[in-house]
């Protein structure tokens, strides 16, 4: 009745062995299965994705007419140009600040969205993530129409109060300031809507015992929301840097990177360059810039998203 | 309808071996429950027959053929598993007909199958309802209906009772009984609840650490268990274990515990255990409904002894008590009207007639 | 016994609870008041542009209050919605985004039921190679395509730059990752047993994508397919740089390269095609909101 598996006699092992190759046939086949499944994605990120990030470095030593390879000589070049440098600091004043707002506001307003009785949060949770929602080159034509300098709304608005109209997109700290508030006004959603979830998914339990124990409001946001939503603020902030940074439809709309190229940012700069002004290989070289910082966010949204996965 | 053999069957995950070669026949019409705690390679052993594994080495026949390299679907079996794995999209007869319509059946004769299932396992009015509108026990019967419209050569169950409570376990327990009495399908069983296992069972198989420890009817694994492990498995609760001696004191046979304590064997026990080794370190077995309260009069194999109880527990129908007996806490069972009280003395009596006696070193029962 | 009475009755208890409930109150009134002011800093361009598209070209330049409408008219609609130019924008636009969602789908799909179920050699790289390639943002890929389409033009004699159908292989690049990450996240969170009885009941791994995965994670799949479009849809940069002539245009390029004409801005008509141009993914959102949420959180987990 008690079996010990010991003895194995030669016919066995004969049989053995051709179980075992029909059993590799039959992985060997469901491998293949998946290999084919996934091509067509493989196909299109190495064609469409990876290779043109290797050509453009390619291009990106190449001169203007893409006859002769300069090795670095877009790269010195920018670096002996103001406007590269203004774009550089431009696009971080941008970027940094957009986010740090966005994160702020979104946090904010979810909190308060939060505070409210489920049942209305849906209506207005549907209404505050309109922005998102919106084409963004759509909604900055509004904006472009809203601080339009001759019949602007918020001029307008202001001279009831008296106060004297405000150039927004003519001077530079004023379109500085535009650009940014759109940003905000346009992403401030996708982190409301982040933390929301996030929010949600802290156990009631949690504040009921900060509360047991003493808590005032502050300390339950400082002791258990924030170590709660921790991860999802880190993913959420890294992923909307990589996508300010690299914002294009605001700025081309609103500004096309003027007053005197002081609010472009690395895209819109390098699509001036490179396809309106035909010199591809530098506008190529421009838009490299992005990806060391695009990269490092990545490497941090990736650690932070695989250990979500694991406490899931 | 057909038999199951397992011809030393072996489940290797890379370094670590799940199920060490085993062989069991199971025969037509036969409800089989393998039983053993998590880990001890029942369920990859039920995962194999169905198809769900494929096996490191040996055989699995069904039916006569051998099915190793078959395909679960072209194995002709039908399988309840522990979280039900109903489709949450289809409607209850969607559900049960997946595997019907799949095969092309002429439309009338699902129906007539679903009716027919529907009707044993009383689940007719639920029929077009979704899984996510059925409690727990309906969601149950509905895994077994899609069994059932198979009619397959065999069923197997991975463990479906278990995300049940225990008063619908229960009841679903003799519903699954009903059904086979019904249907006739042979049926394997997985679960590591030895109630499922004792209760449902014509033959139970118990496994420890990928290897089958014994194989039995329930009566059978109960009264005479093989090894120290099916013995203290099978039975709730479970059988108290005695380090003692065997000593020869005034012509017979004793066993003894401690140094006050020494029981002398009845004749029959006496002449089995005769050809054991009497330095040897042994095991008293003794399941608690053999140690009760001493009777005034004296029965052959009733050895009366005196213990002080630790902690009592009065169930109704019976007293459990637990006292300490050569330095292991042993429970008994005692008549509710005996006089037993935590922290009192009471006199109780051992029935050596169903003592175990088992090899400490091998847990081997002698 | 004791401690029970005390805290039923204890005076300063109740008091306290009293004020609690008045914090409760005061916070509802200003997180309303907030959630007031907030919706309707969001609202803002929107209704305005509503606002504006209603409003004639004499009433906008008499620089009348910006935000009242005092002679409503739908001539701007009119005008647009029988300019054979706009609808031509609009259809390009549709005609796009209908093919990368079914693309998109076709190639999602297969991919994340083979990353989220066979597990074979590279399959968990490939899963973060997915992800990480769904963080590489148009901005950075723009110019070595353009000058790949280009080429490509030169060396096959298809000339693909300036043709709308061109966006149809390029838009994949942003849609396909997203959708494949969250479907596998979808797809994963199917019991495996679901497959497994699936398989016993005598489904081929086809049947099981179609008759069981699909279905099942058919949330999850309305979610991408929402992603898809409305990315889709909302496009500016590639259309900008890969199409030039007015017949080739999508919704967004169009409206402002051929509406704004040097330097006049015939206002109404922008802010009326602008609204016509978020339409589709209003509506959308306003229909399907919830699956447009999930698929929006379901980027932060993983798969």
């Amino acid at each position: 009745m008690v079996d010990v598996a010991v003895g194995r006699g030669s016919v066995k092992d004969l049989r053995r062995a051709s179980a075992a190759t029909r059993l590799r046939y039959a992985l060997k086949r469901k491998s293949t299965v998946a290999f084919l499944m996934t091509l067509p994605l493989i196909l299109l990120i190495a064609v469409l994705v990876i290779y043109p990030a290797f050509y453009a470095i390619h291009l990106a030593t190449l001169n203007k007419s893409m006859t002769r390879f300069v090795g670095f000589g877009n790269f010195r070049f920018l670096f002996k140009r103001d406007t590269f440098w203004m774009v550089v600091e431009q696009s971080c004043i941008f970027a940094i600040t957009a986010v740090i707002f966005k994160a702020l506001i979104g946090f904010i307003v979810a909190h308060f969205a939060h505070n409210i009785p489920s049942g209305k949060q849906r209506k207005w949770r549907g209404m505050l993530l309109v922005p998102w929602v919106i084409p963004p080159a759509m909604s900055t034509l509004a904006w472009l129409w809203l601080f339009d300098p001759s019949y602007s709304a918020f001029n307008y608005t202001l001279g009831l109060f008296g106060i004297a109209p405000v150039s927004w997109l003519g001077e530079v700290g004023w379109a500085r300031f535009s650009v940014i508030l759109v940003n905000v006004w346009y992403g401030a959603p996708f982190f409301m809507i982040m933390y929301l979830a996030s929010l949600k998914s802290v156990p009631d339990q949690l504040y009921e015992a900060a509360a047991i124990d003493g808590a005032n409001w502050w300390q339950r946001i400082w002791y258990v929301t924030l170590p709660m939503m921790r991860n999802i603020i880190a993913i959420t902030t890294l992923f909307s840097l990589i996508v300010t940074f690299a914002n294009f439809d605001i700025v081309r709309i609103l500004t096309s990177g003027g007053p005197l190229d002081q609010t472009h940012l690395f895209a819109t700069w390098a699509f001036k360059i490179g396809i309106e002004g035909s010199d591809i290989p530098l506008g190529a070289s421009i838009s490299l810039f992005m990806a060391p910082i695009l990269a490092i966010a990545a490497y941090f949204i990736l650690r932070d998203v695989t250990k979500r996965g694991n406490e899931a | 309808m057909a038999e199951v053999n397992l011809r030393k069957v072996v489940k290797r995950y890379d370094d670590v071996e799940a199920v060490r070669g085993i062989d069991l026949d199971i025969a037509d019409h036969e409800f089989v429950v393998l039983v053993g705690p998590s880990g001890c390679g029942k369920s990859t052993t039920l995962r194999m027959i169905a198809g769900l594994e494929d096996i490191t080495d040996g055989d699995i026949m069904i039916g006569g053929d051998v099915v190793n390299d078959v395909p679960p679907k072209d194995r002709d079996i039908a399988m309840v598993f522990q979280n039900y794995a109903l489709y949450p999209h289809m409607t209850v007869a969607e559900n049960m007909s997946f595997g019907l319509r799949l095969k092309r059946y002429p439309k009338a004769e699902i129906k007539a199958r679903i009716d027919e299932a529907a009707r044993m396992l009383d689940i007719v009015e639920l029929i077009d309802r979704k899984p996510k509108q059925l409690s727990g026990g309906q969601r149950q019967r509905v895994a077994m209906g899609r069994a059932i419209v198979r009619n397959p050569k065999v069923f197997l169950f991975d463990e479906p009772l278990s995300n049940l409570d225990a008063k619908l376990r229960v009841q679903m327990r003799i519903e699954i009984k009903k059904v086979h009495q019904k249907v006739r399908t042979t049926t394997v069983y997985v679960t590591h609840d030895q109630v499922e296992a004792m209760t449902l069972a014509d033959r139970v198989v118990v496994m420890n650490k990928g290897r089958i420890e014994q194989i039995g009817t329930p009566n059978d694994l109960y009264h005479k268990p093989a090894t120290r492990f099916v013995a203290a498995f099978i039975g709730s609760p479970a059988m108290n274990f005695l380090p003692c001696r065997l000593e020869e004191a005034a012509g017979r046979l004793h066993v003894r515990l401690t140094e006050q304590i020494a029981f002398p064997l009845p004749s029959d026990r006496a002449a089995r255990y005769r050809n054991a080794n009497p330095g040897q370190q042994l095991l008293l077995g003794l399941r608690p409904e053999h140690i009760t309260e001493a009777k005034p009069h004296a029965e052959p194999g009733i050895e009366p002894f005196d213990a002080t109880l630790d902690v009592t527990e009065p169930m109704g129908m019976e007293t459990l008590i637990y006292f300490n007996l050569a330095g292991k806490q042993v429970c008994g069972r005692v008549n509710p009207n005996a006089p037993a009280r935590d922290g009192q003395p009471l006199r109780l009596a051992v029935d050596l007639n169903n003592m175990h006696l088992l090899n400490e070193a091998t847990g081997a029962v002698i | 016994m004791s401690s029970f009475a005390i805290d039923k009755a204890g005076p300063g208890r109740k008091v306290k609870f009293g004020s609690m409930s008045r914090d409760r109150v005061w916070a509802l009134r200003w997180s309303y008041f907030f959630l007031t002011l907030f919706a309707i800093i969001a609202l803002l361009p929107p209704i305005y542009m509503l606002i504006t598209s209603l409003k004639s070209s004499a009433e906008i330049s008499a620089a009348t209050n910006p935000w009242w409408v005092f002679h409503p008219t739908l001539s701007n609609y009119h005008e647009l919605l029988t300019s054979n130019q706009f609808l031509r924008f609009f259809g390009n636009s549709a005609a796009i985004s209908i093919a990368v969602v079914a693309i998109t789908m076709a190639i999602s799909i297969p991919a994340a039921f083979a990353l989220s179920r066979m597990k074979f050699w590279g399959s968990a790289t490939l899963a973060t190679g997915v992800f990480l390639t769904y963080l590489i943002p148009d901005s950075l890929l723009f110019i070595p395509l353009f000058k790949m389409f280009a080429l490509f033009g030169d060396w096959t004699g298809i000339q693909l730059i300036n043709r709308w159908y061109v966006l149809i292989f390029i838009y994949p690049t942003l849609t396909v990752p997203f959708c494949t990450w969250i479907m596998i996240g979808y797809f994963a969170s199917i019991p495996k047993e679901l497959d497994e009885a699936a398989i016993i009941d005598g489904a081929s791994w086809f049947q099981t994508l179609t008759r069981i995965f699909i279905p099942v994670a058919l949330p999850g799949l309305i979610a991408a397919t929402i992603f898809a479009f409305t990315v889709s849809w909302a496009q500016f940069l590639y259309p900008l740089v890969f199409t030039t002539s007015t017949d080739q245009l999508v919704l967004p390029v169009g409206i402002i390269t051929t509406l704004i004409k040097g330097d006049v801005f015939n206002w109404g008509q922008i802010m009326t095609g602008a609204l016509l141009g978020a339409a589709p993914p209003l509506v959308i959102y306003a229909f399907l909101m919830d699956y447009y949420i999930a698929g929006l959180t379901a980027g932060a987990t993983k798969g």
